[in-house]
């Protein structure tokens, strides 16, 4: 179980991003993490993964705790060791590697089990295994986005975070991402997923966060979140569908500032 | 005499273009190490041609003065009574490039790493420090009274071939850089080798991975400190400018000619490194030997401009070398 609580996350010494996020990933289960630009998602998953020293960011406050360990300022090497994997926004395969050196790096810290993982993601994805030896540079789209998915998967992690696996890919292949992430949660592994695609998101998942400036404004159950109006409008962007209401088109500007005003109060 | 006057056109080019092939291959050796460092690091490495004059003398100093405490000279793989025999010093060769390896792995670790992540720009600049510094020591170590003699087993020993002298040392050049080229070539399909190429391409992504990207850097330039050995080694053989000693004359080529090379081929390329050798090597000899009529005219010692010039024709055309990667990069 990964526990982040009351995380706060400083880039550069001035610019706060995360002000006080928690949340909890229980084990075998899939929490969406939503939220529009600059909220901080990707800023969540670096802070997990101990990437934030590459840009400069700093935890100043609060605890990330994984199985028990705080791994809050952790190596991210060490922290790939203990079961937590990341598949990157905007996919970063290696393009000058072919497809099995990619699937290599991946395995870089479970080299025992790395013929049993290359075994089920080639199962997973036989696109690859089609391409196995072709650069990932020259590979499409939707093709490195199941590489990224596959060398994350080479550790063997326990807990998958995903940071915008829909990003920039047709209707039809984030639907197999998305039937993708449903079979590897099967299989016990617990995801973050975090996303800007709500609809895809929470159609998976069990619980659902929504983030805005750095907090969590919003939670709940999945389910309840795709039917809740309110999000529906701002997430979602689907018009309120009230057949009483005149202008069912679009709420006016005043709900909108009303709507902050009651989120602020709320959290 | 009077043969060696009225050589044949054929023996004077097979003498040039055997030499111009050896020289290219110590060349191509000198510039795979700075290649490698460069590629996982993005540092460039002003201090290779220091390294690889102290690794030179490392080599010199277990040859020469001291000998080494478990292979002395009298064992069965000697030839001579105080010469080390072929075996034990390709032996010797290996330890001076562990241990020029060693000093590289230092240099990173003390100068180079706690400055990652710093502009690049500055990188650059602590390796010419880090220069400045190895000069120093390679300087005083070569003022010692004592000839420092690598003490090669060949020698000048020469074949004949068409009527041109071939010296040995030619092919121990080739065989050198076809030990190096083929060993990176082996290293970058291992796993190691993998994960640098990897921090080479996407820094983060390969820490994502749990690859220790401070190990990669430490690893590559280790190899390039071995590399650099290897090359100086090799550079300081026979028919080439130090006549198998090392002296000061070593250190400027070692820093400098390597420049043009990795600049021909693209810094980060190895296959760039291997041709942009052989280009620079052919051009400075063949250039030496067939335009020596001019001397009036071109001035004496023109050949070691050769390599200059043709570095900066091709930085006009191809401003990231033939075979780099056409991206921007300010170092």
């Amino acid at each position: 179980m990964l526990e982040i609580s009351n995380l706060e996350v400083v880039y550069n010494d001035v610019i706060l991003v995360l002000r006080g996020l928690s949340i909890p990933v229980p084990d075998g289960e899939v929490v969406a993490l939503l939220g529009s630009n600059g909220a901080g998602k990707t800023t969540t998953a670096r802070a997990v993964t101990g990437l934030l020293g590459v840009h400069e960011g700093d935890v100043t406050k609060g605890s990330i705790t994984w199985k028990g360990q705080d791994i809050t300022h952790a190596p991210p090497a060490s922290i790939v060791k203990s079961g937590i994997s990341q598949v990157m926004e905007g996919r970063r395969c290696f393009g000058e590697l072919t497809v099995d050196e990619n699937l290599a790096t991946g395995a870089f810290t479970n080299r025992a089990n790395q013929k049993e993982s290359y075994d089920r993601v080639m199962e997973l994805f036989p696109r690859l295994a089609e391409r196995r030896d072709q650069l990932a540079g020259y590979m499409s789209g939707g093709e490195q986005q199941m590489l990224a998915i596959g060398r994350a998967l080479m550790s063997g992690p326990e807990l998958l975070i995903m940071d915008e696996p829909s990003l920039g890919l047709a209707p039809l292949l984030v639907q197999q991402v998305r039937d993708v992430i449903k079979e590897i949660n099967a299989t016990g592994t617990s995801i973050l997923l975090i996303e800007q695609n709500a609809m895809m998101a929470l159609s998976i998942a069990n619980t659902g966060y929504i983030m805005e400036n750095g907090k969590i404004v919003m939670d709940g159950d999945a389910q309840k979140l795709l039917a809740d109006d309110d999000v529906k409008e701002f997430y979602l962007g689907l018009h309120g569908n009230d057949e009483d209401d005149e202008d069912a088109g679009r709420k006016s500007f005043k709900d909108v500032k009303h709507y902050k005003r009651k989120k602020k109060w709320a959290s | 005499m009077l043969f060696f006057a009225q050589a044949t056109a054929l023996a004077t080019f097979t003498g040039a273009i055997t030499r111009a092939i050896a020289l290219g291959c110590i060349y191509a050796v000198v510039a795979l190490g700075f290649v490698i460092v460069f590629k996982a690091t993005q540092v460039l490495n002003f201090a290779h041609g220091g390294i690889a004059m102290a690794g030179a003398l490392f080599m010199s100093i277990m040859v020469n003065d001291a000998g080494f405490p478990f292979l002395p000279f009298g064992n069965p793989f000697v030839n001579g009574e105080d010469r080390p025999g072929v075996m034990v010093w390709i032996l010797l060769l290996a330890i001076a490039m562990a241990i020029t390896a060693g000093l590289a792995m230092v240099l990173e670790r003390v100068a180079i790493r706690p400055m990652v992540g710093q502009p690049l720009f500055s990188l650059a600049i602590i390796t010419l420090g880090i220069e400045v510094a190895i000069s120093a020591f390679n300087r005083d170590a070569v003022n010692t009274p004592n000839a420092r003699s690598l003490e090669f087993p060949w020698g000048t020993n020469f074949w004949e071939i068409l009527g041109a002298n071939v010296n040995h040392s030619y092919l121990v050049a080739v065989l050198a850089a076809a030990f190096s080229f083929g060993v990176v070539f082996f290293f970058y399909r291992s796993r190691l080798g993998v994960a640098m190429r990897a921090v080479a391409f996407d820094q983060e992504a390969a820490m994502a991975q749990g690859i220790n990207v401070g190990r990669v850097f430490q690893i590559a330039w280790a190899i390039g400190g071995a590399l650099a050995c290897l090359g100086a080694v090799v550079y300081s053989m026979a028919p080439f400018g130090p006549q198998g000693a090392v002296s000061s004359d070593l250190h400027p080529v070692l820093a400098f000619r390597a420049l043009p090379v990795i600049i021909l081929g693209g810094l980060d390329s190895v296959t760039g490194a291997l041709i942009g050798g052989l280009v620079i090597g052919s051009a400075e000899v063949l250039a030496g030997q067939y335009l020596s009529g001019y001397t009036s005219f071109l001035g004496v010692g023109y050949q070691a401009i050769v390599p200059y010039v043709i570095m900066l024709g091709v930085l006009l055309v191809r401003p990231y070398g033939l075979f780099g990667t056409p991206e921007i990069r300010r170092v």
